[in-house]
């Protein structure tokens, strides 16, 4: 195999994990879960105003 | 800290002794490392100032500065937000505190053996990894811990998603580690010097895949997990879209990895290492981007939160000027670009927008933040000094950059001039003596750069000490 042939299978195949990447986080039963995991910064909030922890 | 069990309810006892500690140390390496690096400044004005003393020769304090602004200053940062951001978003404490303890400890000791050894002299010579044998070895165990520290924390989330924060601080503290261990690679001949155990251009090439990769993961990924963390809790929303920030996070680790080649134009290494190297910079723009508007948009909605929140100011121009370096950077790595600036103080200009914008100023926003939270205060003592400290940061930044690109692109232009006879057109004296209008004018956007650290250091210092916020009444006015 020459040096061309293996980096046309190396584009090819990091094009596939791209798209792939880009159907799996714009795949629209993951919509939910990325609203969820969105929040995480300002989950603590309520905590800290329930407990004065320390 | 003494609890970790959690009940349904009743929010985790965080550890934050230990993101208490890094933070404070941020604040007092990043006087430190800018200070060494006011002083170089002004040693390139008056050549003099080294006082003839080895100790404080310019080739001796340089790799002192760059150690201390990113280990010491960026690293601590770092280690807070890290600690800071892994324990909310994860909802549980710290795991292993003992262990989190000695990452800080064993931290500062690295840092202390490293100013006592670089102006000794004791250097391996590879560019931001001057430090010899057995301080690589410590940093290793340090580093280690870190990541057990870390990962070990993930592991026992009680929440079920893994905030993209801490995606990024994972690819950060991984990817370092091999970096460290591939590139620290030696034979030692004594306890104070050791020789690569590489030669030649594969040297070089080992070389600038990890100092890029310091670059792309130590200053990059580390400081986009914090971006993420930080931007959105201080505009009160969250991230403007997640799957961007998911895309971006693997394109950006993916491609980070193969930019190297670009430090090495025209060198020995072969020209298909060089073409990749500068390829995968320009593909590089685009994960570059995406995270910076991804910043950026989280704001859409809440602009008007910059007129009076120079905290907020402080993250949103680090984004303006990551956006900047990102693309100046794969600028510059176009092979007859480079022919222009390789050697020239524009490389230092670009270093130090993406090192005083980026890092140094989502650090600085990073602490205002953080100072009240750790320390149980509604906010920072002054927010007009935050105000005051926002404008010596951007403005001295400016200048700084400013006048190397005036030198870079006068140097290049100067070096690659020929009269017809085949001759050189100027002396490289000559080019030196071009430059010192610029040497002048980076050495005050420095000082001034210095001052407002130093106009930081006061406000921590009140803040931690409890003293009532200046102005109680202003807040009630923002807030309408």
């Amino acid at each position: 195999m020459d040096e061309g042939t293996l980096q046309g299978i190396g584009t090819i195949l990091t094009m596939i994990a791209f798209f792939g990447v880009c159907w799996w986080a714009y795949s629209g039963d993951k919509k939910k879960d990325f609203d969820e995991a969105a929040q995480l910064p300002f989950s603590d909030e309520q905590e800290s105003s329930q407990n004065e922890d320390k | 800290m003494s609890s970790n069990v959690t009940t349904a309810g009743e929010a985790p006892v965080y550890n934050t002794r230990v993101v208490k500690q890094f933070a404070l140390m941020t604040v007092v390496w990043g006087i430190v490392g800018m200070l060494v690096g006011v002083i170089l400044a002004a040693e390139l004005i008056w050549p003099d100032l080294n006082m003839q003393l080895p100790w404080f020769h310019f080739g001796r304090l340089r790799p002192l500065h760059t150690n201390a602004v990113i280990f010491a200053f960026g690293g601590c940062a770092l280690f807070a937000s890290v600690y800071h951001v892994v324990q909310r978003t994860c909802h549980t404490p710290l795991f292993c505190n003992w262990l989190a303890g000695f990452t800080f400890w064993g931290w500062q000791a690295v840092i202390l053996s490293a100013a006592i050894t670089l102006p000794l002299g004791m250097t391996s010579a590879k560019e931001y990894a001057e430090l010899e044998w057995p301080i690589d070895i410590a940093i290793t165990l340090v580093w280690v811990s870190f990541a057990v520290v870390f990962f070990g924390t993930i592991v026992k989330r009680t929440t079920s998603h893994i905030y993209v924060a801490n995606w990024f601080f994972g690819a950060f503290i991984i990817a370092v580690a091999v970096l460290h261990l591939g590139n620290s690679a030696a034979i030692p001949v004594t306890a104070t010097k050791s020789y690569s155990a590489y030669a030649g251009t594969i040297d070089a090439m080992i070389q600038w895949w990890y100092g890029h990769n310091a670059v792309g993961f130590f200053l990059t990924a580390g400081f986009l997990g914090m971006m993420y963390y930080f931007v959105p809790k201080q505009a009160g929303r969250p991230v403007y879209s997640y799957r961007l920030s998911i895309v971006h996070f693997w394109a950006l680790i993916a491609v980070y990895i193969w930019a190297g080649p670009h430090h090495l134009m025209y060198s020995a290494l072969p020209d298909w290492a060089q073409s990749l190297g500068m390829v995968m910079s320009l593909i590089l723009l685009a994960p570059s981007w995406g995270g910076m508007i991804n910043g950026m948009m989280t704001l859409s909605g809440a602009w008007h939160k910059l007129r009076y929140d120079p905290t907020l100011r402080f993250l949103v121009v680090s984004l303006s000027f990551y956006g900047m370096s990102t693309f100046e950077g794969p600028m510059m790595a176009i092979k007859t670009v480079n022919a222009l600036s390789h050697n020239t103080d524009w490389t230092i200009g670009h270093v130090h927008s993406g090192a005083l914008g980026w890092v140094a100023m989502v650090s600085i926003g990073m602490l205002y933040h953080l100072i009240p939270v750790l320390y149980k205060r509604s906010q920072m003592y002054s927010i007009q000094l935050i105000n005051l400290h926002f404008w010596l940061s951007t403005i001295g930044t400016v200048l700084y950059i400013a006048s190397m690109w005036v030198n870079g692109i006068a140097q290049g232009l100067m070096w690659r001039a020929f009269n017809t006879d085949g001759t050189l057109t100027y002396s490289f004296a000559e080019s030196i003596e071009a430059s010192y209008p610029g040497y002048y004018v980076r050495l005050f956007g420095g000082v001034i750069f210095l001052s407002g650290m130093l106009i930081m250091a006061y406000n921590v210092w009140r803040t931690v000490r409890g003293d009532e916020p200046k102005q109680a009444a202003s807040a009630e006015v923002q807030a309408a």
